[in-house]
């Protein structure tokens, strides 16, 4: 079994939820495929989906709920 | 009194703008500043600068306490909130009088008042204002709603009673809509405003956006005549004018005669403007909301009328009288501004922040451009995309748009995607050129003309 890196691919703020007041996309331990939204993150007022791109299980968040990340920067990662 | 000293409570451009003021009236002047903007070119101009928080606004720009700490700890006479973040959040400007401090600006009461959607149609139609047909203030029902709406007819426009800038309005073409939308925008202005408010307006189409820059010290109101604003994308403005050059002269008096009796109505105090909708086919306007701050597009009524109004908001707030008199204020040529955002208009305007690698600014009679920019600073992901306004003027609207299409040709911005080569686009465009236009042209024309060629045309040219 690896590990996968999932990586912002912009800079700004992740989001781990669609919406404030609503559950997060991906909790510690789910499984995800790769369409699955895991977060978004914010750049410049605009919202941009994040998708896992792979897929895995046992997903763990490296950055948490509206933090700044950097591009390229880990965001999470799965079990493949 | 005189004021000696400002908090600058704001970020980019109008930061800048700000400071510059500031400094031609001998204020002294503290920045404050988020993680993320210690390299921010207000940082370097202004005397001093105190970091607030972290990157996210909440935590920095939208910080009431640590704002206010900030301009403690700098012992200011005055806090200026420029636009956006929280110049029009009353708890603020009591927050900072309470701190013994001026707020630059309307009192709490007055922006509370004002900001409030159904509150300030009420204060413009006592002022004898015309306003969009719709709800008498607030609506608590379904029923309420399609009561109205036999009144009006549709489509209708569901507002947030506590929204604005463009955000929390829905529209509803039919009953059936009006039906499933309500309840919708009910929950939506309560989680994005904390209040659950609507309230009804017809949708005015084919209308232009027309608004009037209002200056008062509490006693006097005066106008600086009028703007055209109706160039917008997504209700964000992009595109500028002043005066608004097809509104027929006495329509023109009526409708800054009216925005001076608003504001002379709440005894109102700072720079502000009166927002309408003006329809060419009945020549009729409509009252749609005040800002109670500076606006991104002050500067075009800068260019035609001579007033500084950044300056003008310093002397009204150290409680000085207006320094003009409404005989004194005359419209001299044409201006434009447009607002050059760090986003790719060829590929649906997505955001890009970056470092800027080069930047070459056009210089000349009639030419400003009010930026945060310079050569090797890099622009943060967490503010609005907003690098510049170019702002031109010239004798006519002809003259202006000769030199506005020069400006751009000259004006070089390396290292992000930038909004120019639609300006360049609109600036050639024949509809432009005439003025036929209106608050949904844009988006119609960036589908079919923009599209076509993305503005290659205009760049060849």
């Amino acid at each position: 079994m690896s590990k996968h890196e999932i990586r912002s691919p912009l800079p700004g703020t992740f989001y781990r939820s669609p919406a404030p007041d609503v559950p997060p996309f991906k909790t510690d331990g789910d499984a995800v495929s790769s369409s699955d939204a895991i977060g978004l993150i914010e750049v410049m007022k605009t919202f941009q989906e994040i998708q896992a791109g792979v897929a895995g299980g046992n997903i763990r968040f490296l950055v948490d709920n509206e933090e700044p990340v950097m591009a390229g920067q880990v965001i999470a990662e799965v079990e493949q | 009194m005189k004021l000696r000293s400002v908090l600058v409570a704001n970020r980019g451009e109008i930061a800048v703008r700000i400071i510059r003021a500031a400094k031609a009236l001998g204020i002294r002047t503290v920045q404050v500043y988020s993680a993320a903007d210690a390299d921010m070119l207000a940082v370097k101009l202004a005397d001093e600068a105190i970091e607030i928080g972290p990157p996210a606004p909440k935590k920095s720009y939208l910080n009431i306490e640590a704002v206010i700490a900030a301009a403690k700890r700098a012992n200011v006479d005055a806090v200026h909130p420029g636009y956006g973040f929280l110049s029009e959040n009353g708890d603020f400007a009591d927050a900072v009088v309470a701190a013994g401090l001026i707020f630059i600006g309307p009192s709490g009461d007055a922006i509370r008042l004002l900001g409030d959607k159904v509150a300030a149609r009420t204060v413009a139609e006592k002022a004898g204002v015309p306003t969009v047909p719709g709800s008498d203030g607030r609506i608590s029902s379904l029923t309420e709603a399609l009561a109205v709406t036999e009144r009006t007819g549709f489509p209708v426009m569901i507002k947030a009673a506590a929204g604005g800038g463009g955000r929390g309005i829905r529209i509803a073409n039919d009953p059936a809509e009006l039906e499933t939308q309500f309840p919708q925008a009910s929950a939506e202005a309560l989680a994005s405003f904390g209040d659950g408010g609507l309230y009804l307006e017809k949708v005015i189409t084919r209308a232009r956006h027309v608004e009037v820059q209002i200056l008062g010290d509490g006693m006097d109101v005066v106008h600086c005549y009028e703007r055209e604003c109706s160039l917008q994308r997504r209700r964000q403005k992009v595109w500028e004018e002043a005066p608004s050059f097809l509104v027929p002269p006495e329509v023109r008096q009526k409708l800054c005669d009216s925005a001076v009796a608003l504001a002379r109505s709440v005894g109102y105090r700072g720079a502000g403007t009166v927002e309408y909708l003006y329809d060419d086919e009945t020549r009729e306007f409509y009252f749609i909301e005040v800002n109670t701050r500076i606006q991104v597009e002050h500067p075009v009524t800068e260019m035609i009328t001579g007033i500084d109004l950044v300056e003008e908001m310093f002397r009204i707030a150290a409680g000085a009288s207006l320094s003009v008199v409404q005989s004194d204020i005359a419209v001299k040529g044409h201006a434009i501004e447009c607002r050059i955002n760090a986003e790719d208009p060829r590929r649906g305007f997505m955001p890009a922040p970056g470092r800027i690698e080069r930047l070459d600014v056009p210089e000349g009679e009639g030419i400003r451009f009010d930026t945060m920019l310079y050569e090797g600073y890099v622009i943060p992901p967490f503010y609005d995309s907003l690098l510049g306004k170019l702002i031109v003027w010239g004798e006519d609207r002809t003259a202006c748009l000769a030199r506005l299409s020069q400006a751009l040709s000259q004006l070089k911005i390396k290292g992000v995607p930038t909004t120019i080569p639609l300006h360049r686009a609109l600036a050639a465009d024949a509809q432009i050129a005439k003025g036929a236009f209106h608050t949904r042209f844009l988006e119609t024309w960036l589908e079919t003309e923009f599209a076509a060629d993305g503005g290659r045309a205009a760049e060849v040219a």
